[in-house]
């Protein structure tokens, strides 16, 4: 069954290079259509092996398929356990149902063909960086995201916007990956093998703790490149310049949990490291707490869901720090499903309004969408945390974990709080502002429900979103316990009594309330709320931490390469360059006054030359 | 007294002293030219004597040799002076300096 594996890489790579070359002659819309079709297939393809890792009647297995560098341990060889499992469905299955809205929504772009090429790509990517069973595999999955996302973000890339923003991201990335890449080396020369088996099986034995903190500060690095996180996430809300499928598939539901993958498959080592993990928590809940800061104040739509998104990335890299694996991949999934459909819902009203993103001229559009309407109200609830959608339980499950750690943890999970308090108040601001209250649409703007393409998407995520948290329950842990096989080599606590797992969901939840009732009283008026003082207008530049990157990283960087290019290259190496130039023409007229053209000037050398030479023989042999 | 192969040594040094003095100083490219010639039955005179006292045959094949290449030396030097003679009306070494660096 896992034989047939390679396919869900190769399919969405076949379609990607049907609509590259042929994507003009089939035309819109099918060419939408043929892409949904390869990733729907890819999906099919691992929907029964990811059935029979369920039930159990296989085992976690490789399949092999070449030797790629044997020297180095890396095989192009598939891993299918049900962490890869679970990210396949996620990516295929929420991949396609992208793809399928994509069809209703990119029409009439002139590049129709060209952007479904790069979708495929992109999830060809990402099962290459998800499936892989080795390190170095999984590099150059890690990289064709990269690449893909970059594409993506600046598809419209005739807008300079847009332009910038897929350099930002790909610059910034790029920081990330230099980490990844330096703990690859680390992991080689410890370990002498790329092999997930072989290093997590031996790694208690063969690498220190040093070593290992080493390896996964540096893996962290990278992770917090691809999941956005302190200091790395400045070009997430950037990326929004994006298609809005774009910043649903890759830049809220699967690519940016890449680096949060990346953490739980190296689970084993980050277990080994007890600073890395005090690290990364910390890391996670400061960047939950900033970017839902900045969520309060963002007017644009999809800035709101993108600072949402690092927020909650910092949920799940939270989740990672406390060792909460299972809890940060349910976290995972489930956002996935919700921030997907938050997207997309957004998508639906920004092609009601005509492309408009601003909430403040939004308004009132519950009854002209009511299917984005009910939709985005599930996902809304999911977010803010509400029972019984996903969004509670598996936040619930993070915050848990962190105060079943104890000590300073306790603190974490105190600013967890008031992320979900923020969370909920932002998310409830950005539903009444868009859907509820009076319309404040600009002229000529004439609201209507979007396609079927778009909404039967809409429709499926909405039914995930309001019912997938119901698989791991503290009564029902059925996900946590199909997700054991991943974590084999890590060592459980569970220290938590029933009684204390209530009490904390009950306080979570009466602080989401608090956050919707918060911000439905704020916000849910005849006139929107002056969003004046200190606060706000900070939160509103994101604190400036883009200028502050600007002053301090990119103009010294800027000068150092026009040092570079005006000063080093001109003065030293051109001169090097030119010095030898010269020296060699100088010494070259000197030794061109030997050559006068006079036939008896040459004779006469020879002549003496020859009667040196004789001398010298003479001399030699003892002539004299 | 008697011819010895010194007698015949000296006449070839001095042979060749005379051509070599006649293309340091001469002008007339037809004049160097012959004095090559000189130098060259010059050394073909030594090779010759010197043969003929160690009764080796190698010093005779080599001045055979000699003669040869100076023969098709002679055929192409000419041709070139008398080529050059046309088109400038004069064999004077001097001017042809074309090839100053």
């Amino acid at each position: 069954m896992i034989d047939v594996l390679w396919l869900v890489i190769a399919l969405p790579l076949v379609g990607s290079t049907i609509n590259l070359f042929f994507g003009k002659r089939i035309g819109q819309p099918l060419a939408g259509w043929v892409a949904f079709g390869f990733v729907a297939l890819a999906w099919l393809v691992a929907l029964p092996a990811t059935f029979s890792l369920i039930d159990g009647s296989i085992p976690v297995e490789t399949s092999y398929l070449f030797t790629w560098i044997p020297v180095v341990g890396a095989d192009v060889a598939l891993l299918w356990d049900p962490l890869s499992a679970l990210m396949t469905m996620i990516v295929t299955g929420i991949g396609s149902l992208i793809h399928l809205y994509s069809i209703g929504y990119m029409r009439g772009d002139e590049r129709y063909p060209r952007f479904f090429s790069f979708m495929n790509l992109f999830i060809a990517s990402m099962m290459i960086l998800v499936l892989s069973a080795n390190y170095a595999m999984m590099f150059i999955g890690w990289e064709l995201v990269g690449l893909s996302s970059y594409l993506l973000i600046s598809f419209w890339f005739t807008k300079p916007a847009a332009a910038a923003a897929g350099k930002k991201a790909f610059i910034v990335n790029r920081i990330g990956d230099w980490g990844f890449l330096v703990a690859l080396m680390i992991i080689f020369a410890s370990f002498g093998t790329f092999d997930f088996q072989t290093i997590f099986a031996s790694a208690p034995v063969v690498i220190t703790v040093g070593t290992a903190t080493a390896i996964t500060l540096l893996l962290f690095v990278g992770a917090a490149g691809k999941s956005a996180q302190i200091p790395l996430y400045v070009w997430l809300p950037d990326a929004m310049e994006g298609p809005t499928p774009v910043s649903a598939l890759i830049h809220a539901a699967t690519m940016v949990t890449a680096g949060v993958f990346m953490i739980a498959r190296s689970a084993v080592l980050f277990e080994m490291a007890p600073t890395t993990g005090a690290i990364v928590a910390v890391v996670g809940t400061l960047t939950a707490l900033v970017a839902a800061l900045i969520a309060v104040s963002q007017t644009d739509i999809k800035k709101v869901l993108a600072y949402s998104t690092i927020s909650q990335l910092g949920y799940m890299v939270l989740a990672m720090g406390v060792g909460a694996y299972t809890a940060g991949i349910f976290h995972l999934t489930t956002h996935a499903f919700f921030k997907a459909l938050l997207f997309l819902g957004a998508g639906s009203v920004i092609h009601a309004m005509a492309g408009d993103q601003d909430m403040r001229t939004m308004g009132g559009l519950r009854k002209k969408m009511p299917i984005t309407f009910i939709t985005m109200g599930a996902g809304w609830l999911a977010l803010s945390g509400v029972f019984p959608f996903s969004g509670f339980w598996s936040k619930d499950e993070i915050l848990a974990a962190t105060f079943a750690k104890g000590g300073w943890y306790i603190g974490l999970w105190v600013i967890g709080l008031l992320v979900a308090l923020l969370t909920a108040f932002y998310m409830t601001r950005l539903f009444v502002m868009t859907f509820l209250g009076k319309p404040r649409w600009e002229d000529g703007v004439h609201p209507h429900e979007s396609p079927a393409t778009m909404t039967i998407p809409l429709i499926i995520l909405g039914l995930f979103t309001v019912s997938f948290g119901l698989v791991n329950t503290p009564a029902l842990v059925a996900f946590e316990h199909f997700l054991e096989g991943s974590f084999q080599y890590v060592h459980h606590v569970q220290g938590l009594s029933m009684g204390a797992i209530i009490g904390l969901a009950t306080i979570a939840l009466i602080v989401a309330i608090a956050g919707i009732v918060w911000g439905w009283l704020k916000y849910h008026r005849s006139e929107l709320p002056a969003e004046d003082g200190k606060f706000w207008r900070r939160s509103r530049d994101a604190f400036g931490v883009d200028e502050f990157y600007g002053r301090t990283i990119v103009e010294p960087g800027k000068k150092a390469s026009e040092w570079a290019a005006d000063v080093f290259d001109v003065k030293v190496l051109d001169g090097i360059a030119h010095g030898i130039g010269s020296g060699t023409r100088g010494f070259g007229d000197v030794l061109a006054r030997l050559q006068t053209g006079q036939v008896r000037a040459y004779a006469g050398g020879v002549a003496i030359a020859g009667v040196l030479l004789i001398i010298v023989f003479l001399a030699v042999g003892g002539g004299f | 007294m008697t011819v010895t192969v010194s007698w015949f040594l000296v006449l070839a040094a001095g042979l060749f002293s005379i051509g070599v003095a006649g293309v340091l100083i001469r002008r007339n490219a037809l004049v160097m030219f012959m004095s090559i010639e000189l130098m060259l039955n010059a050394v073909n005179l030594t090779f010759v004597a010197v043969s003929k006292e160690l009764g080796l045959i190698e010093g005779q094949v080599a001045a055979l040799f000699v003669m040869v290449v100076a023969a098709a030396e002679v055929t192409i030097g000419l041709a070139i002076i008398v080529s050059v003679f046309r088109d400038r009306s004069s064999a004077n070494v001097d001017e042809l300096a074309e090839l100053k660096g």
